[in-house]
């Protein structure tokens, strides 16, 4: 009934092969683009801005690519939040060396920064995998901390250690720092994350994304058909890291403002991420942005109910949540260990046959 | 997912309360490795405001509205619990947390509200003409590190020459905060500095207690906080570390830091910026409030150490707030009129006295240059049952962190593009 095929003619590969190849869907998703792009920026208010959506959409940036890594190459990272602090450091760097440079140049640069880095750290896969790497890049998640901590060229010699982003425009218009308007720095990530989720989207269905998820499925037999294991790993380690840096520069530049490396950027923030990919699911776009999406609102969500509404003891309330996301991670992991995406794709499929179910 | 965007929405909506209070937000944290701070801090806060609504009907005849918002310490949460209850007229926030008040301080200064961090916080926000809504007065990390400089100064004749110093910190701002003032008392008295960072939260300081063993320096000053306070004093009683030469600056010598090493722990000193003791207002606070059952916590933390500094941060938000009240003659002030009072507020003894907590803190005066009252601070021993104060209040070295702050809010201008207020010469 919903998501009706009939009458939806496919005559060209090209329009076989669209993302969207429901009608239904794809006007879904124009519509949904037209309301974050055209709608929200003109109601959004700074709480709706800090609170839920600007980390929303930040966030969704890391759990792409995390997912590309963990979710379509295979290789399990807990460094991600080491990552992300490559992406600040480097945005702060180049903000305060040269102050003339755009907030876009800089945002990449720091992308392309954290994607050196993560191909540094990537090199260890081509001899170990899972467990085993897991551990090298908490190695990764803990050097690079300790870096930041410990060099005081990357805080500019400041006496607190902290590193706080300068007032930057675009076109005009204030971007960062304290007197940037809420739909301005809404509208500035939600680029990102637009042009970002559009390519992540190409590349996984495209030669590449087919070498990485063949590399996840079996890396031997991948071998065997003509996959080259070095250009797979080291390059999904590359997009990757170029992902979750920008999305570590944003975190800091648009959405925290001034950051202290081991609070913004620990072990927690590389949890908080791999578990928006086990919640959202692996392998899956749509999966990052649902599980991104949870994991920001979920904490408010509750807040909101439990203490502002049934009037809980905010510490309570802060328990429960805890006791909350792990029930759901377990949850998850036993029962559907696809996520959020699948549950969302098997809801599809349901009103796709509806009201004949057989 | 739309299910709990209108859940969300719905709430957002209800919580949005009707104004004529006057609204003080509390940013606690009652969960985490700091919230053995967190709790007694906040239920201080808290109950005392909720005295003077009690036994007062408020300020100035105005009821006070407490919001309470966790950040569980964390950066992140402290900014949501910020943008949650700033539309809802809040006059002064204390975010209790060096991390939080460094996001706070542009966003609250565009936003016009003004930001009291008590003893923590940006030191160099000492300097008005730049931090126009920053307060940290009665003390900051700077009078707190030229302080303990004094007294070591004096129990040594005068001179720590040849002396070595190891400053043992929180690996964070808060913890790096004293280093720079250190460095130049070092440079000045001939003593050797060297230091030793703990990684939040701090439960593991196996490695920085063994080059303390193995340095065995003369003094070691901690600059802990949570968890890491009871693991230190526990380290030092374990290396057998002669507990009167090492010192916790004021968020290191609180009753649950001791507690758990209870005797052992004879002699470990830390300074405080307010006094201790019984005071006139406790025997309030239990009749007005905790015996009528409307405490913040379960009641038992009166009177500690950090029940009595956070109830001395809420009465000198109150203070502000009659002084704000009395300067633009209404009672439901503003924060913008929060802010004048703050700038305006002068602590004297005779007004402590009259409020039931005979000096508690030290005598002082904001100005519009001068954000940061005396710095002033007193020792305290712990004795293995209470903590005993020392001393009277001690002053620091204003030569010392008076350039200091100068030349670290004039970096702070030039990178915030901030332009200097000028204030009327004092």
């Amino acid at each position: 009934m919903f998501y009706r095929e009939a009458g939806d003619f496919k005559t060209s590969y090209t329009a076989d092969n669209q993302t969207f190849p429901i009608r239904f869907d794809r006007y879904r998703y124009y519509i949904v683009l037209a309301i974050g792009a055209g709608i929200i920026p003109f109601v959004i208010t700074d709480y709706w801005a800090s609170a839920i959506l600007i980390p929303f959409v930040i966030y969704a940036i890391a759990a792409i690519g995390l997912n590309i890594l963990t979710g379509y190459c295979g290789q399990v990272s807990l460094g991600t939040g080491g990552f992300m602090a490559v992406g600040a450091y480097t945005s702060y760097k180049l903000m305060t060396a040269f102050p003339g440079l755009d907030m876009i140049t800089i945002t990449l640069l720091s992308g392309a920064m954290t994607a050196m880095v993560g191909l540094a750290f990537g090199l260890p896969s081509l001899r170990i995998k899972g467990f085993y790497l897991a551990v090298a890049t908490l190695a990764a998640q803990f050097f690079l901390v300790w870096v930041f901590n410990k060099v005081p060229w990357f805080y500019n010699y400041s006496a607190s250690g902290q590193i706080n982003a300068p007032e930057r425009l675009i076109l005009g218009q204030a971007v960062t720092g304290p007197n940037a308007e809420a739909w301005a720095k809404y509208l500035f990530c939600l680029l990102f994350l637009f042009v970002l989720a559009w390519v992540a989207r190409n590349l996984t269905r495209g030669a590449m994304g087919r070498q990485w998820m063949a590399i996840r499925d079996m890396d031997i037999a991948a071998e065997i058909i003509g996959v080259n294991p070095l250009k797979a790993k080291l390059s999904a380690f590359a997009v990757s890291s170029f992902y979750v840096g920008i999305s570590g520069a944003l975190l800091f530049t648009v959405y925290l403002g001034a950051v202290e490396v081991g609070e913004a950027y620990g072990i927690q923030k590389s949890f908080l991420v791999l578990f928006m990919i086990i919640i959202g699911g692996l392998g899956s776009i749509f999966g990052s942005f649902a599980g991104a999406a949870f994991m920001v609102l979920l904490p408010v969500a509750l807040k909101v109910l439990l203490v502002d509404t049934m009037g809980w003891d905010t510490a309570l309330a802060t328990h429960f949540q805890f006791v909350i996301v792990g029930f759901l991670i377990m949850f998850f992991l036993i029962v559907e260990p696809h996520g959020l995406a699948r549950l969302w794709a098997l809801m599809k499929e349901k009103l796709r046959l509806w009201p004949f179910p057989h | 997912m739309k299910k709990l965007l209108t859940t969300v929405a719905a709430g957002a909506m209800l919580a949005t309360p009707a104004f004529a209070d006057l609204m003080f937000p509390d940013l606690s944290y009652r969960t985490g490795p700091f919230a053995a701070g967190g709790i007694p801090f906040s239920d201080g806060y808290q109950d005392y405001f909720t005295l003077l609504n009690q036994r007062d009907g408020g300020i100035g005849g105005v009821p006070v509205r407490v919001v309470e918002c966790e950040t569980a310490y964390n950066t992140e949460r402290g900014v949501e619990c910020y943008e949650a209850t700033k539309g809802d007229g809040a006059l002064v926030y204390q975010p209790l947390s060096t991390g939080i008040t460094y996001q706070l301080i542009p966003r609250a200064t565009a936003d016009g509200i003004p930001l009291h961090t008590m003893g923590y916080g940006r030191t160099s926000a000492v300097n008005g003409e730049i931090f126009s809504h920053v307060f940290n007065y009665p003390a900051n990390y700077w009078d707190a590190a030229s302080v303990m400089i004094n007294v070591l100064l004096e129990e040594n004749g005068g001179s720590l020459e040849g002396k070595t110093i190891t400053l043992l910190y929180h690996n964070s701002a808060y913890g790096r905060e004293p280093i720079r003032t250190l460095e130049t008392l070092a440079a000045q008295h001939g003593f050797t500095l060297t230091q030793i960072a703990v990684d939040s939260p701090g439960q593991e300081q196996g490695n920085q207690w063994l080059q303390i063993r193995r340095e065995r320096p003369d003094y070691v000053l901690f600059w802990g906080w949570g968890v890491m306070n009871q693991v230190a004093i526990q380290e030092a009683i374990n290396i057998r570390y002669p507990l009167e030469n090492f010192i916790g600056n004021w968020w290191a010598g609180a009753d649950h830091d001791v507690a758990s090493a209870g005797e052992a722990a004879a002699g470990y000193r830390a300074l405080n910026m307010n006094r201790l003791g019984d005071m006139p207002v406790f025997a309030e606070i239990q009749q007005h409030v905790i015996d009528a059952g409307l405490a913040a916590g379960d009641g038992t933390n009166l009177g500690s150490v950090l029940y009595t500094r956070g109830m001395y941060a809420a009465m000198l938000a109150a203070e502000a707030a009659r002084t704000a009240q009395e300067i633009h003659g209404v009672g439901d002030i503003t924060p913008a009129m929060m802010r004048d009072g703050m700038e305006a507020l002068v602590m004297t003894n005779a007004r402590m006295e009259e409020l039931g907590m005979p000096g508690v803190g030290p005598e002082f005066a904001v100005s519009c240059a001068d954000h940061g009252g005396t710095g002033q601070a007193i020792m305290t021993q712990w004795n293995g049952t209470e903590w005993v104060t020392l001393t009277d209040f001690i002053s620091p070295d204003d030569s010392v962190t008076g350039p200091l702050v100068l030349e670290d809010s004039a970096a702070y201008a030039a990178e915030a593009g901030i332009e200097a207020r000028t204030c009327p010469a004092s």
